[in-house]
């Protein structure tokens, strides 16, 4: 009778913990509920690679779901030279990094504006850019168009620069929006502090609040980066020449058929090309994202110690 | 691996010494410049300008004119980007407006006409309304959704890294033109959610009434998760923020982590939780769906003729989008309401 309580005990240790949270029970639900909500987002990741890596007769083969029979490498040649990695990676890569920096900035100073200062308006500002954000940008195109052409800037990248700059970028209420709300749980303390001690309001700005807010630099920075990277619609049409990456992978049948024409070798088109095409273009933002977000986490933390 | 994460962190430490060094000194320079030139000259209890008419410095004026100087780029870019498309298209959907080859866009001032026959339109309507229930379902699932998922990755778990890119994915992946191409051969449906043995028993014994609903949720619900990888990031983030050691001190009092949730994490999440609400509100309604009435807006625009009967061109499909704007700001109204009322009842 005792020896069963004991072991009772001993079992509600090992499931429950002592605190619940360190029971294995509680482990367990956590891995189950990870690996399975996971397996959602992964599985068409897995598919690409897969496929990517198959030969046309393994794409038609019905038997063949998920293991190649061989794995086929001429798929990533062939798209490494219609995509024409080698010029186009380090051009778009130039591009987007100069359009994130600065889209990433110029949110940071408005948040902070918004976020510490009382004026006159500023309610109604608020709100002006919420409405920016949330009317479709369908219905704001034709005439954004009219705009850029009178500056003289189609056909340019400054048709993406300038609006980044001055805070009108892709989904640039947004990243406000987050610094807005960054700023807002700084405690004032620090701020009044340091004008006590002298530093006038840039100062404060970029000695204080920055440091404090890298983690959400570094999210808003992130952000803008894959936005800008995979935006097709607006750099298409503003920017005009197809030279970002995702621009190309859109024509790329079209430039496949101009590289191998019908009749040459390796001239049928099959999923397996456009996949592994697909595959070089998200993966350079998934290897930042994984060596980026360890230092993410970690500059959080330290936020957290010295936040309060 | 390590070598990597090593030369990473000394090129963001060496980033940051630059930045130290370099871009900060500038940046000082540059707001000194700003409240310290000839038309200004702000000192700390008086404003002078042109060096000759002065102004008392006050608390308030101050804050106003600093509060100006940091969102002056916004201003400035507003008024030259945004504010001109704002109007142009409230003005057009009150007007009767085809896109001429000559003369550009030709105008006729209907006054409110457009938004009437949206209101007596039989395909338009309907859409409007399942629109309006599809956000008042999905937007609390997603906010749920990702609110667990945030807190579990936070958790002390084995392999955080891979996890947080798992779960970076649905970013990367569905803002890119990468979702088509997956869409088109059906990668983004789990085969096991389609084809159910439960669904096919459903219908076979119950009816088709039950069975249908339930397939439709659990095909859009599927579809809805993509949405989730930026609230899932900006969640991650601010609970970063929450000091560890509320959590020991709340446990030492004797708390649940139930108690801990509802007590400690959730108010300090409270200010994302809007953020993230217009972010998904904003991202699902934009996704021009075939068919949906964003699509149909742009067929509109595109097809419309003068002597068109099927398509009324850029007026009516200004008109569109317009009831489209209002019904999103209605859905992000209601749910910040409930936020809201939420904070008063403590």
């Amino acid at each position: 009778m005792g020896k069963s309580k004991e072991f009772n005990t001993k079992l509600k240790k090992v499931l429950f913990g002592l605190n619940f949270v360190d029971g294995l029970l509680y482990k367990l639900v956590i891995y189950t509920l990870l690996i399975s909500f996971s397996y959602i987002y992964l599985y068409p990741l897995l598919y690409m690679i897969t496929n990517s890596f198959m030969g046309s007769s393994d794409l038609i083969n019905d038997g063949v779901k998920w293991i190649p029979t061989h794995i086929e490498l001429t798929n990533y040649k062939q798209a490494w030279v219609v995509l024409d990695i080698k010029k186009s990676f380090i051009s778009t890569f130039w591009y987007v990094l100069k359009v994130s920096v600065l889209s990433t900035a110029s949110t940071a100073l408005i948040g902070y504006g918004f976020a510490k200062f009382e004026f006159p308006l500023k309610k109604l500002l608020f709100v002006l850019m919420l409405i920016t954000f949330i009317l479709p940008t369908q219905v704001t195109m034709s005439s954004n168009i009219l705009i850029i052409r009178k500056l003289g800037l189609v056909s340019t990248q400054g048709a993406m620069i300038y609006p980044a700059l001055l805070g009108q970028g892709l989904n640039a209420a947004i990243f406000i929006l987050i610094f807005y709300q960054f700023f807002k749980t700084l405690p004032t303390v620090l701020s009044e502090s340091a004008e006590i001690d002298g530093a006038n309001e840039m100062k404060i700005f970029t000695k204080i609040a920055l440091p404090l807010a890298i983690p959400s630099i570094v999210i808003v920075f992130l952000f803008s980066f894959v936005w800008y990277w995979n935006e097709t619609y607006i750099t298409g049409l503003f920017t005009g020449d197809a030279t970002t990456l995702p621009l190309k992978l859109l024509s790329f049948k079209a430039s496949y058929a101009e590289l191998f024409p019908p009749g040459s070798s390796g001239a049928a088109l099959n999923e397996g090309v456009v996949l592994a095409g697909n595959m070089l273009v998200i993966l350079p933002l998934l290897i930042i994202y994984f060596i980026g977000q360890k230092n993410f986490t970690e500059s959080i933390d330290r936020t957290g110690i010295t936040g309060e | 691996m390590k070598k990597i994460k090593e030369v990473f962190r000394n090129i963001l430490s060496k980033i940051a010494i630059f930045y130290q060094g370099k871009i900060s000194p500038i940046l000082n320079k540059i707001g000194y410049k700003l409240t310290h030139n000839i038309i200004i000259h702000v000192s700390h209890s008086e404003v002078v300008f042109f060096s000759k008419f002065k102004m008392k410095m006050t608390r308030k004026r101050r804050s106003a004119f600093y509060g100006f100087l940091f969102i002056s780029l916004w201003l400035i870019g507003y008024l030259i980007f945004s504010l001109y498309p704002v109007i142009h298209s409230l003005f057009l959907s009150l007007t009767r407006a085809f896109y001429n080859i000559q003369t550009g866009i030709q105008t006729e001032y209907i006054g409110f006409v457009n938004y009437l026959n949206i209101f007596r339109s039989q395909t338009l309507l309907p859409l409007y309304i399942n629109y309006f229930v599809k956000m008042l379902i999905s937007v609390p699932i997603l906010i749920v959704f990702s609110m667990i998922i945030a807190m579990l990755i936070n958790q002390p778990i084995k392999g955080k890294g891979i996890w947080r890119t798992i779960f970076f994915l649905p970013v990367v992946i569905s803002s890119g033109p990468i979702i088509s191409e997956l869409m088109a051969q059906g990668a983004t449906s789990l085969p096991s959610f389609t084809d159910n043995q439960i669904l096919d028993y459903l219908s076979n014994n119950v009816g088709s009434w039950l069975a249908n609903p339930i397939e439709s949720l659990l095909n859009s619900l599927l579809f809805v998760l993509w949405y989730a990888g930026v609230p899932i990031l900006v969640f991650l983030a601010s609970l970063q923020k929450i000091d560890k050691s509320v959590y020991e001190a709340s446990s030492i009092d004797g708390a649940s982590p139930w108690d801990n949730f509802w007590k400690i994490t959730l108010p300090s999440i409270k200010p994302f939780i809007i953020v993230n609400i217009i972010y998904i509100v904003v991202s699902m309604s934009l996704f021009a769906e075939t068919g949906g009435i964003l699509d149909l807006a742009k067929v509109h625009m595109i097809s419309g003729t003068q002597d068109s009967k099927m398509w009324f061109g850029y007026g009516y499909s200004a008109a569109m989008t317009w009831i489209y704007f209002f019904l999103m700001v209605i859905v992000i109204g209601i749910f910040a309401g409930l936020l809201s009322i939420k904070k008063k009842e403590r």
